[in-house]
């Protein structure tokens, strides 16, 4: 095998790819850890299957990790690794098409039998056939190397076995330069209280990097090497969505100086956030495990009706049964946050696979007149800052609103630049007027001028105890009314609260190019890196184009019109069949190309660029182009 | 503090929209003596109802309420309670907002031992919808979706409530104040979750459906009030109910001859509530007031005892966003 050195000024994608149970989402993580430490930016994608542990050699049971690590700006996981960790011919079969031609691969050839060949789909060993010849492949025994590694430590084979993720992942660090303490830091944490898992696991990792040391070894083994990262200075962590929500609600609450109860329901990919804030309890945070969707939701409105801040989340299957306990909370006026971390679907669709498609659940999904405020976060560390404004505009207006996230950026990891706490302004809550002289019953329904919001007073606040409820209110007495012009008022006044968080939400920027031009690119949610870098590369070849990406989708911030008219044409990319475009119709009768990808895989830089140019090249206001599928 | 409430001051100013001869103002009067009885005040009460007609109740009490939607009132009481557990919080729900859509979360109310009082209306009928039949009907019952009388089987408030481990199950009727208002307190003061099932006339849908054991004229031949520690007797104490060992059920057996063998009641018996709560006329008489009774923590007490810090905010967000490895990016360099 030839010594090749693979180098990268910009990024290098690297893919692990194995079985369920082979440790691959594990080794994805404990790679991030290194890689940040050594000031590459990054961004990663886990791609896994639904099932715990699908059947093992199976393609449908390949569980795969991305990462796209190099200089700044790196915003997607990348469109084609250069680097694949092959632990099975399964793996391989999956992943192989996704490569850059010449790629490294490492395969783990003790995985490679006439039966599991069979099962991946390969009539032949892929090795003989001549169609890795355009890879460069490292054949490595890796369940033989682990076992052998590990002998010592009193380990059962099968146990010893698994420690074959951290053999690999030693390797793949000794490739890529890196040093092993964070990983051994993280074992020492992890196992403390299990030596034997944790000394095997240790000297895998150690065997797989001297591996790649190993004098004789050395030269045909390549290191891959990437520019260090140009970062603002400060203090940096890696940071996945679930992660950056949970604290941004934890932030919020603080900044509130309330209580937040956290109602939730297991469900993927919703799940992490509920673990992540079921250890937060010390920033104030109570995590209420329900009996259902229907039931988180209604404990939060519950919540929020004793005053604390009331937070349900869940996937678009969920946030489909919460739907009428959320037009409880808007009727009768209390803060609640809705997350919703859409998946594929419709149904039970592609619980771990990523899309965009419950903006109308979010937007239109309610019985009635409902119109709600929805925000949407755009990326990893985004997902802080949406949290926080999603509360605040929940206490501020007396309103459930939705945050929309997704599957792709819950699991993804990015490195973020901590914020300073001391740049938020403390989020008000709507209180009741202390000057009012107004009888009590009355000063429950005055209503704050600029944000039409009523006074939020919690049982146990003495004189002021009233019934509220879903039914009709009387503007003005909060008591039930069945009167046709208070109906039409109320209806209209409900709307006009939606309306008015407008004046209190900041303009729509332009992000990247010209502040008017031939086209605007114009993303919300996660296709935020996709859009950014297919953008920034068209600038660069001297395309004239702008990206545009909307954190606010109800309302928009006011002069999103204006901005958009500044432009020839518009096209709106999204991982559904065009929702976000439907509402820009919808609100801004606006005309647009619409750009959609269902395939439970998030947009690839290329696919993007190669629109963009289509439209830019044909000139067809009225092209639309819809993807049959992705690359998978 | 207002130390002398009566029941008038937990009478909320709301004209009372019940159809007249509702077994529900009845029910109201109680609720509100009771409330009155026990110290309540009107800032530290909340009545949360789902939909219905039971469900109106919030409106007409002079406390906070919130009148959610359709089964849910549990959970939103739920997340009341956790929230604010000083809340004194009562539940009222029907056999269809309670048994039928929202069962769940009855279930689960229960289970939990959440700090609520729970009052069940049952009238075995969809009231407010107009007179369907509910998850508590008889077979056989006739209404507009059963033309041909309905064939299915009907649940036991009171055994649902036992298997779904509640701690505190009583009943009463809703017009003997003699018997509902003691009943009232004994769940108020119970710190775990209450179960109160109500035997409600539907004057419009179903009236009379519990006269059979709930009439004045059979009352003594008919219920069986039970009280821990006491004898297990009815029918001013001629009967009284005794255990069959051999079929492990009870009988109805004279007082005064077999009194050795009748039961003394214990409130704390799992085993003897199920037999009590199976009691049917003409076989035996209904069993009303306290039938079980077995206190635990409370959903409440266990959450903020499981919580770090007991709900309190004792860390700081800027700690917590570095609560993993963070690294520097100096500016001097590149």
């Amino acid at each position: 095998m030839e010594a090749k050195q693979i180098s990268s000024t910009e990024s290098i994608v690297v893919r692990f790819a194995g079985d369920s149970g082979d440790g691959v989402q594990l080794m994805g993580t404990q790679f991030v850890s290194a890689t940040a430490l050594s000031g590459r930016d990054f961004a990663t994608f886990p791609d896994y299957p639904a099932e715990i542990r699908a059947p093992v050699g199976t393609t449908f049971g390949v569980s795969a990790y991305q990462i796209n690590l190099g200089a700044r700006p790196v915003s997607t996981a990348g469109d084609t690794p250069k680097v694949l960790v092959a632990f099975n011919p399964a793996a391989l079969k999956v992943n192989i098409k996704a490569l850059e031609e010449g790629a490294l691969i490492v395969l783990n050839t003790d995985s490679i039998t006439p039966r599991s060949l069979t099962k991946a789909g390969y009539a032949d060993d892929p090795r003989k056939t001549g169609e890795l010849d355009s890879f460069q492949v490292v054949e490595v025994d890796l369940t033989q190397m682990t076992l052998e590694a590990v002998k010592d430590f009193g380990l059962g084979k099968s146990d010893a076995g698994r420690c074959k993720n951290f053999w690999a992942l030693g390797l793949v660090l000794w490739m890529f330069g890196r040093e092993l303490e964070v990983v051994e830091q993280w074992l020492e944490k992890k196992f403390a209280m299990n030596e034997a898992v944790r000394e095997s696991n240790r000297a895998a990792l150690k065997a797989g990097h001297a591996f790649g040391e190993t004098a004789e070894l050395a030269a045909a083994m390549p290191q891959l090497t990437t520019a260090a990262a140009e970062f603002d200075p400060g203090e940096y962590r890696g940071i996945r969505g679930s992660e950056a929500l949970a604290l941004g609600l934890a932030a919020a609450a603080e900044l509130a100086d309330l209580p937040m109860m956290f109602c939730s329901y297991p469900i993927t990919p919703a799940s992490p956030l509920l673990h992540q804030l079921a250890r937060m309890g010390d920033l104030g945070v109570g995590v209420f495990q329900a009996e259902d969707e229907i039931a988180a939701a209604c404990a939060a409105i519950g919540a929020s009706f004793a005053g604390a801040i009331g937070v349900t989340s869940s996937s678009g299957p969920g946030v489909a049964l919460k739907t009428e306990a959320i037009g409880l909370a808007f009727s009768a006026e209390l803060p609640l946050v809705i997350i919703d971390s859409q998946r594929g679907g419709p149904s039970t669709g592609l619980p771990t696979k990523t899309e965009q498609s419950d903006l109308y659940l979010a937007v239109y999904g309610r019985n009635a007149d409902a119109p709600l405020p929805v925000l949407a976060s755009s990326s990893p560390s985004d997902c802080f800052d949406v949290a926080i404004e999603a509360v605040r505009i929940a206490l501020r207006h007396m309103t459930p609103v939705f945050l929309l996230t997704d599957g792709y950026l819950a699991n993804a990891a990015e490195p973020w630049q901590l914020p300073d706490m001391n740049d938020y302004e403390p989020i008000e809550t709507a209180g009741l007027d202390e000057n009012s002289t107004a009888d009590r019953k009355q000063q429950l329904f005055t209503r704050d001028p600029a944000t039409l919001a009523r006074p939020w007073v919690a049982p146990g606040t003495p004189g002021f105890n009233h019934r509220t409820g879903g039914l009709e209110k009387d503007m003005h007495t909060g008591d039930i009314s069945y009167d046709a012009d208070n109906h039409q008022a109320m209806t209209h006044l409900r709307a006009e609260k939606l309306a008015r968080v407008a004046d209190f939400i900041p303009p729509q920027q332009v992000e990247t190019g010209p502040e008017s031009g031939r086209v605007a690119v114009v993303g919300w949610g996660s296709t935020h890196g996709a859009i950014y870098q297919a953008v920034r590369q068209l600038i660069k070849d001297g395309v004239d184009v702008s990206h545009i990406h909307i954190r606010h989708i109800s309302p928009f911030p006011r002069n999103l019109a204006e901005l958009l008219a500044g432009f020839d044409q518009v096209i709106v990319p999204e991982m559904n069949s065009g929702q976000l475009a439907t509402v820009l119709r919808d609100k801004l009768s606006l005309d647009l190309i619409p750009f959609n990808k269902v395939s439970g895989q998030p947009f690839q830089v290329r696919e993007l660029v190669a629109f963009i140019r289509d439209v830019l090249n044909n000139n067809q206001a009225d092209k639309v182009v819809t993807m049959a599928q992705g690359e998978r | 503090m207002s130390a002398s409430l009566t029941a008038k001051d937990f009478a909320s100013e709301q004209e009372v929209r019940w159809c007249p001869g509702c077994g529900d103002y009845a029910i109201l009067k109680s609720v509100t003596r009771a409330l009155a009885d026990v110290g309540a005040t009107p800032e530290n009460t909340v009545f949360v109802s789902g939909i219905g007609c039971s469900s109106r109740f919030p409106y007409y009490i002079a406390s906070y309420g919130f009148h959610t939607i359709h089964g849910r009132a549990p959970a939103v009481a739920t997340g009341l309670k956790l929230a604010n557990p000083e809340l004194d919080v009562w539940v009222v729900t029907g056999d269809g907002d309670g048994l039928s859509i929202g069962g769940n979360h009855l279930l689960h109310a229960l289970r939990r031992n959440v700090g609520l009082n729970i009052l069940l209306f049952n009238n075995e009928v969809y009231g407010l919808t107009k007179g369907q039949y509910s998850p508590t009907s008889r077979p056989g019952t006739r209404s507009p979706s059963s033309p041909g009388g309905s064939f299915e089987s009907p649940v036991s408030p009171g055994l649902f409530a036992l298997g779904a481990g509640a701690r505190f199950i009583a009943r009463a009727i809703d017009v003997d104040k003699a018997g509902l208002e003691p009943v009232l307190k004994e769940a108020h003061a119970n710190e775990g979750c209450s179960f109160v099932e109500v035997f409600q006339n539907c004057i419009v849908y179903n009236e009379d459906v519990f006269e059979h054991f709930a009439g004045r004229a059979h009352a003594d031949e008919r219920q069986i009030r039970v009280e821990h520690g006491q004898p297990l007797v009815f029918a001013n104490g001629e009967k009284g109910l005794a255990m069959d060992s051999k079929t492990f059920t009870l009988q109805v057996v004279d007082a005064n001859a077999d009194a050795d063998r009748v039961l003394i009641h214990d409130e704390t018996n799992s085993s003897l509530a199920q037999l009590l709560l199976s009691m049917h006329y003409p076989e035996f008489p209904v069993a009303l007031g306290v039938i079980y009774r077995n206190p635990a923590t409370s959903f409440e007490q266990g959450f903020y005892a499981a919580h770090p810090t007991g709900m309190k905010r004792t860390g700081k967000i800027e700690d917590a966003l570095r609560n993993t490895n963070t690294w520097w990016v100096d500016g001097s360099d590149d």
